[in-house]
């Protein structure tokens, strides 16, 4: 039995004995000597990633202005950040957006900036009080200028993640990236050999106090991460460090087309070899870390698994899926994981980082339980009109044009003689036949691509297919293709107006 | 050489590819059609030398043509190297070298612009792409 302090560990950094080795090396170790022999041999396993990290962000420090001023709202380069804690103190998330640049310019950029040595416009309003009188401040900041730029990082390095592919007809944008359609790709995140969780599942080593690498400086574990779901393997930490020390190599903003930015995080935790239970731990392949591939299509908080796939197989370039085989791609940079995870053993053999134990372990066996949510959740069905009105496809536009006036329905579903879906017709396009003088059929004119929509679907997720599509109503359709009902953007927005 | 054709939604009903093929006697060679209400959007093949010819012929009936001659451009200091681009194109531009360092390969690109909307950088651009 092998047994070490990390006191011998640090006296061996100090003096320039320590032997370190990247995770990815002691795979080769613990295959040859053994975990004994192995924990023998190797005091410290470096591990490293580099992915993006929407969980992140930065509490800045403005210092007071004179005459000082309580921020009650605080932008910086019209990224909004968090206020509502002291005066001159406001929390920057990555994944904010900015208010003129939507989607394309976020919090993330706002720290990259900082990070690279430029200035952001910083606006701050107030109510103004007896002792911070001032409403109004416009200044321009660098980070230098800060008194405290802290990275505190609510959620990071997810112990592994779901890959995700998509099944539906079109392409949909997601944090996970562009999915195409029916099964086009599948991507995933995570460094797998390399990932820190993964080598020390049980948290020997890994706890609130451990220092690590973060950014490109020395950070530090907080603790556990929110969401952290050790019981399922889906263990997350929140670290901090000072971004001051950070560099642009390991920090860089993201944009997600379609869903927003994000930013890259750079992080590597050290594993000191205790023991041979921890040297075992850390000779996990990348065959021997599972995860799922989930059909992102599904709007859903319950998607639905299409298997179970290893890192080995994610990381060949593709997997096989419903019989065919599908390109694979990572969403996080191996090579700058390794890069990370180098580095991290070059520090130390150097002595220039000394490895700590934590002051206090991660929960074990904790689960992440869904929202509990009190309002009820409605459905299509609940709101959709039964009352709908059809017209057959050989019908006439001038008989469509009739109905239209008659019942004030703007959009009449168009439907084959045993009632199936084929089409649908607005006001919009029977005033355009007719202006064009064409008074043909209704087939002729009707749009053959009908967005529609199911009884048992939520409300939330039709009203998003509404906005995304550009149109104001969809036919509600059960298995069979026949049209049971419709729903408006006017129905929805009279349950939500309810509700306000 | 490829060319983009786009369309309006006034004249996607009417048949201007195929008139312009019999007007000019030169064959295009469609490699990708993307229609919906709004405008109709084609890339096609065709011979260096015929296509001015090609260019009246559909520009006169109310088509937009550009020529697509640059391949997707890299951009090294935007890239992460996170590899997301390598799944989506379809004809495999990008690949990871054995350091797992993004290999380009722009000669293979059909200028899909399908990579452009992947990378969380920005770092890939087609000129063509408007
Ligand atoms: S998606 Fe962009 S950042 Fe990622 S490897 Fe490709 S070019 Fe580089
Ligand atoms: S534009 Fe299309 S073909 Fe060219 S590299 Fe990008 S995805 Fe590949």
């Amino acid at each position: 039995m092998v047994k070490k302090t990390i006191h011998e560990i640090n006296a061996r950094i100090r003096d320039g004995s320590v032997n370190v080795v990247t995770a990815e090396e002691m795979v080769n170790i613990v295959g040859e000597l053994g975990p004994e022999g192995a924990s023998r041999e190797v005091d410290v396993v470096t591990t490293g990633t580099f992915g993006a990290m929407c969980s992140s962000g930065v509490w800045f420090n403005f210092g007071h202005s004179e005459p000082p001023i309580k921020m009650q709202k605080v932008w910086m380069n019209d990224v909004e950040a968090y206020t509502g804690v002291a005066a001159v103190d406001a929390y920057m998330g990555a994944t904010q957006l900015s208010e003129s640049q939507g989607m394309d310019y976020g919090g993330a950029h706002v720290i990259e900036d900082l990070l690279r040595g430029k200035s952001v416009d910083v606006h701050a309003i107030s109510h103004g009080t007896d002792c911070y009188p001032r409403k109004v401040l416009d200044t321009s900041l660098s980070l230098d200028d800060m008194n405290q730029a802290i990275m505190i990082n609510p959620r990071n390095a997810y112990q592994k993640y779901n890959a995700a592919t998509n099944s539906s007809k079109q392409t949909i944008h997601t944090y996970m990236g562009s999915l195409l359609p029916r099964l086009g790709n599948v991507t995933y995140s995570g460094a797998g050999v390399l990932s820190p969780l993964s080598n020390d599942p049980e948290y020997l080593t890994i706890g609130t106090g451990t220092r690590i690498f973060l950014g490109g400086a020395q950070g530090y574990i907080v603790g556990q991460g929110t969401q952290h779901a050790s019981a399922g393997m889906f263990g997350t930490l929140m670290v901090q460090g000072d971004l001051k020390k950070m560099s642009p190599d390991y920090i860089r903003a993201a944009n997600f087309t379609g869903y927003g930015t994000s930013l890259y995080v750079g992080m590597g935790i050290p594993i000191p070899v205790l023991d041979e239970r921890i040297a075992q731990a850390t000779a996990v392949r990348d065959a021997d870390i599972t995860t799922s591939i989930l059909d992102y299509s599904v709007p859903s908080r319950d998607r639905p698994v299409l298997r179970k796939v290893t890192y080995e197989e994610l990381r060949s370039g593709h997997v096989e899926l419903e019989g065919r085989e599908v390109a694979t791609s990572s969403l996080s940079s191996f090579k700058r994981a390794r890069a990370i995870a180098s580095e991290l053993r070059d520090w130390i053999s150097r002595g220039d980082f000394f490895v700590s134990m934590p002051v206090e372990r991660l929960p074990g066996n904790t689960s992440s339980h869904a929202m509990k949510e009190t309002e009820g959740v409605s459905f299509v069905s609940d709101i959709m009109s039964v009352s709908v009105v059809t017209i057959e496809k050989d019908a006439s536009v001038y008989k469509a044009a009739k109905i239209i006036m008659e019942t004030a329905f703007n959009h009449l579903p168009v439907v084959s003689k045993d009632n199936v879906l084929v089409g649908i017709v607005t006001a919009w396009d029977i005033s355009k036949a007719v202006s064009q003088n064409k008074f043909d059929l209704v087939e002729d004119i009707m749009t053959r691509k009908v967005i529609t929509a199911r009884g048992d679907e939520q409300v939330a997720v039709v009203a998003r297919r509404l906005d995304q599509h550009g149109v104001s109503a969809l036919p509600v359709v059960n298995g069979g293709n026949h049209v049971v009902g419709i729903i408006t953007s006017d129905d929805i927005s009279k349950l939500f107006a309810r509700r306000h | 050489m490829k060319i983009k054709i786009n369309i309006s939604s006034e004249t996607v009903v009417k048949p201007i590819i195929a008139e312009s093929i019999l007007e000019t006697g030169v064959l295009l060679n469609v490699s990708q059609a993307h229609f919906d209400r709004s405008h109709g959007e084609i890339v096609a093949d065709v011979m260096e030398e015929h296509y001015e010819k090609m260019y009246k012929a559909l520009s006169s009936r109310g088509a937009r043509v550009t020529r697509l001659d640059s391949p997707i451009e890299w951009n090294e200091e935007e890239c992460v190297e996170c590899s997301a681009c390598i799944s989506v194109c379809p004809t495999r531009v990008f690949s990871l070298e054995e350091d797992y360092s993004l290999k380009v390969d722009k000669a293979k690109c059909i200028q899909c612009g399908t990579c452009v909307e992947m990378c969380p950088q920005r770092a890939l651009t087609l000129i063509n792409n408007k």
